[in-house]
């Protein structure tokens, strides 16, 4: 098991540049979210991490080893793909031990390390099938057994969750942290997604056009994201002029009060504990406010209402950075 | 080249009560009158002298060799176009250089020549008037030839598709787990090829050994030489032995019925892993 | 490295055996000038020969495509046992010998045939024209077919039934959904089609006893020629339908450009 570390990557399609100069660090055993949206350069990063891609600059070091001119073959990665990337003419123990079958491990040998990871997968029973014959959060699970046969030092996981219905996906998500605990293995995972890469990650990279906007754990990107699209990205987030505010920092108010301005209600939209209230100003700029269901029951608020509001909590962002503010 | 009708599985929906019926007896019809009426009367005429008869006829020592030459003839161009036809899927599909796409038109021209054509030029290159000085004519090479002009587009076309369609990640799956290229694609790549391979194999080989046009100039015809079975059914019919002609032409349509109906199995072996 | 030795070994493949022959035939024939070739396309049995090849083309495919569409229709949207038989002989003409295609229409319309009687009533089949387009028909049959049927299966009927529930006849959905929706595949296979029927020999030579100036297809005639020892005639004429051929190529790609999808 290896930390992975990046330097000043740079790649390019034919003219678009997917990568521009990016550097990053994974640590060692942690598992880190790519996070950006479509185009923003995180499944190349993690393809050129394990070396389906060649990169036009940089270097890519697994543990202390610069691997930069090696195949992927020769990298020891373990990959997973969105849309599992199954040998669909093998059986689930034959995909499974791929990896050991490659390098001539005797059948015991192969035999018992596959049970293992059957079980630790929770697919056993199931080796004789076809993945035509598994849904396709089992053929994910597949997929990663079939990645973790061969011990990898680093394992890669390209939007692995995205070909999935949402139940599913939550389950995974949950299920693959739960791994990663008892499994320790370096991780990388790439999403747009960024509930699930709050929710799974210990570490989040934020990719924007190819370049890196912040790096840091869930809370602290949240809590003092470093620029407008790192804020927006990772949560939901009112704009006004200069400031942003989240929508939980919104304080609404039946009575005026300093420092809080005149808005009316929209629509009230119970989403069970949470109530999302859209109210907009009389210059017609529109906000979200979010209301726990105690406060929205306290204020009995109504489409039409006139209400007054203050932001708790704002933020804005200077050359150097963003810097919360409380009101 | 679409794939054969037998990719058909299913009804999607009924058509209209009378519309459905219609059509289905019209098109029933007409392939009874075109298709299964002559070759009912072909089977009919073939047993017109008795089952003996149908066995003397077939048991000839002419019969004999014309047939195994057709069929040794089919089994070569079909293992030949194997091998081929697979790596001209690959270069075509895989591989980038100027001009591909005409070299990929240019498949199907076997196709669309007429085969008499086919065999005239082949007798202008490899026969007596040779620019090369290499005469073939009257060989049982020059019948290789003309077979391998006229199946070189059945076996690409029926892989073309395939590796079209083969899902890449699949390779690179393997890659990260340590695969190099040879292993991959013994065990990824050929595996997903295998069946349509098959099948461009086994049109390939119905066709060569039933092949006339291209061989009737270049081969010579030389009887228990160059002498395949369709030139035979034709002498035959010439000479006026119409029933030896059918016999021989009831086993070349048993060969080509059992052929389709292996496609047609081969199919359903091919699409058995495929997700739903 | 491999990749170019590849690609080598496949485009030398393709030269030896399609590019250098075919190249061949139109330096043969123009060997002697092209005025020489004009006159060997252009004499009296030159000309009826193309005539009578167009004209069999002419019957058959419109036929083939018309039927073809209907079989397809039959084949993909109703249930009936026995599809995977009438599949087979659908495709049979593929896999089967030309002469033996012949050699069945010969036994069926000859003297002593099923309808042998009806040369006596005056129809003549076989060494005519009538034959000849039977015997053409057979040999193309599959090719409309095999076209159409994955293009019905892949559109499906949710457009056709959409249409029903806007209050479109059984006709009107086929005219104005269904047909329009496989016109490519059809034109793909039409092509295909014509180019097998102008080319046809086995079969028609059966049939036909190639009766010079009555049943002499252009590919008949080619034979002759050669077999009177005209080769330059033979190359000549071999070169007007390699055009056709080449033609039939081209106008292939323009109507389903190989990667693709076809239009629905």
């Amino acid at each position: 098991m290896s930390g992975i570390t990046a330097i000043e990557v740079t790649k390019r399609f034919n003219g678009f540049t997917a990568l521009d100069d990016v550097s990053v660090t994974i640590p060692e055993g942690s598992l880190t979210a790519l996070l950006g949206p479509s185009g923003s350069g995180k499944s190349t990063l993690l393809r050129v991490i394990a070396g389906l891609e060649q990169p036009e600059a940089g270097q890519v070091l697994i543990g202390s080893e610069d691997v930069t001119d090696r195949p992927a073959r020769a990298r020891g990665v373990g990959m997973v793909f969105q849309h599992y990337a199954a040998f669909k003419h093998m059986t689930v123990r034959d995909n499974i031990a791929f990896g050991l079958t490659i390098r001539k491990r005797p059948k015991a040998e192969i035999d018992k390390r596959v049970h293992e990871l059957l079980e630790l997968v929770q697919l056993e029973g199931l080796a004789k099938r076809y993945p035509s014959q598994l849904s396709g959060g089992q053929r994910q699970r597949m997929a990663l057994a079939r990645a973790l046969a061969v011990e990898p030092s680093v394992l890669l996981l390209d939007e692995p969750f995205g070909a999935l219905d949402a139940r599913v996906r939550k389950e995974l998500r949950s299920w693959l942290r739960r791994l990663h605990d008892e499994v320790h293995v370096t991780t990388i995972i790439v999403t747009h997604d960024q509930e699930e890469a709050m929710e799974v990650a210990g570490q989040v990279v934020v990719l924007n056009e190819g370049r890196i906007e912040q790096i840091g754990s869930p809370r602290e990107l949240y809590d003092a994201p470093s620029n407008e699209f790192v804020m927006g990205f990772v949560g939901p987030v009112n704009r006004l002029g200069e400031t942003f505010v989240r929508p939980h920092d919104v304080d609404v108010r039946l009575q005026p009060e300093e420092g809080a301005f005149e808005a009316m209600v929209e629509r009230v939209v119970h989403l069970g504990f949470e109530v999302r209230v859209e109210l907009v100003r009389d210059d017609g700029q529109h906000l979200l406010a979010q209301l726990t269901q105690e406060e929205a029951e306290q204020l009995e608020l109504e489409r039409g209402q006139i209400v007054y509001v203050r932001p708790s909590r704002e933020t804005v962002f200077s050359r150097s950075g963003g810097s919360p503010r409380s009101a | 080249m679409a794939s054969s009708a037998a990719a058909v599985e299913q009804p999607a929906v009924v058509l209209h009560r009378g519309g459905g019926s219609l059509a289905r007896g019209v098109a029933l019809g007409y392939l009874s009158i075109v298709v299964l009426l002559p070759l009912a009367a072909l089977v009919w005429a073939s047993r017109a002298g008795g089952l003996g008869e149908f066995w003397d006829q077939v048991t000839r020592p002419e019969a004999v060799a014309a047939l195994k030459l057709s069929l040794g003839i089919g089994a070569a161009c079909a293992l030949i176009n194997a091998v081929t036809g697979t790596a001209m899927a690959w270069v075509l599909v895989r591989d980038r250089f100027r001009g591909k796409s005409i070299v990929d038109a240019m498949l199907d021209l076997p196709f669309a020549l007429p085969t008499i054509v086919a065999g005239l030029t082949l007798l202008a290159l490899y026969g007596p008037s040779s620019p090369f000085g290499i005469d073939i004519a009257f060989t049982r090479t020059a019948l290789l030839a003309a077979c391998l002009f006229v199946t070189l587009p059945f076996v690409v076309r029926a892989v073309q598709p395939v590796l079209l369609e083969l899902d890449e990640e699949m390779e690179e799956a393997a890659a990260s787990l340590g695969a190099g290229s040879f292993a991959i694609f013994r065990r990824i790549i050929f595996p997903n090829l295998f069946p349509a391979i098959l099948s461009g194999v086994a049109l390939s080989f119905a066709r060569a050994v039933g092949e006339f046009g291209a061989v009737v100039l270049i081969s010579g015809n030389l009887p228990f030489k160059t002498e395949v079975s369709s030139v035979y059914i034709f002498g035959q019919l010439q000479s006026g032995n119409g029933t030896g002609a059918a016999a021989v032409s009831v086993l070349l349509l048993l060969i080509s019925l059992g052929v389709l109906l292996g496609i047609g199995g081969l199919r359903r072996w091919r699409t058995r892993h495929d997700y739903v | 490295m491999s990749r170019y030795l590849l690609r080598f070994g496949v485009l030398g493949y393709l030269a030896l055996l399609l590019l250098l022959p075919v190249g061949l035939i139109f330096y043969r024939a123009f060997e002697h000038g092209i005025g020489h070739a004009w006159d060997a396309v252009t004499t009296p049995q030159a000309l009826h020969a193309l005539e009578l090849t167009l004209l069999v083309a002419a019957i058959a495919v419109p036929a083939n495509t018309v039927f073809g569409i209907i079989l397809a229709l039959a084949l993909v949207r109703t249930r009936f046992r026995g599809r995977g038989l009438v599949n087979a002989i659908v495709d049979l003409p593929l896999a089967l010998s030309p002469v033996v295609v012949g050699l069945a229409l010969f036994l069926l319309y000859g003297r002593g045939g099923w309808l042998g009687g009806l040369a006596d009533d005056g129809i003549r089949i076989l060494f005519a024209v009538p034959g000849m387009v039977l015997a053409t028909m057979f040999i193309t049959l599959p090719f409309v077919v095999r076209e159409v049927v994955p293009v019905l299966r892949e559109i499906g009927t949710e457009q056709e039934q959409a249409a029903e529930t806007l209050g479109a006849s059984p006709l009107q959905v086929f005219r104005r959904i269904t047909l329009p929706s496989i016109r490519w595949a059809v034109a793909y296979g039409v092509v295909l089609t014509t180019a097998r029927a102008i080319g046809e020999f086995g079969a028609v030579a059966v049939v036909s006893g190639r009766i010079v100036g009555k049943t002499e297809t252009l590919p008949l005639y080619i034979q002759g020629q050669y077999e009177s020892f005209d080769t330059s005639g033979a190359y000549a004429s071999s070169v007007v339908l390699a055009l056709i051929a080449i033609g039939t190529v081209v106008a292939l790609r323009a109507v389903h450009p190989r990667e693709e999808e076809s239009e629905s």
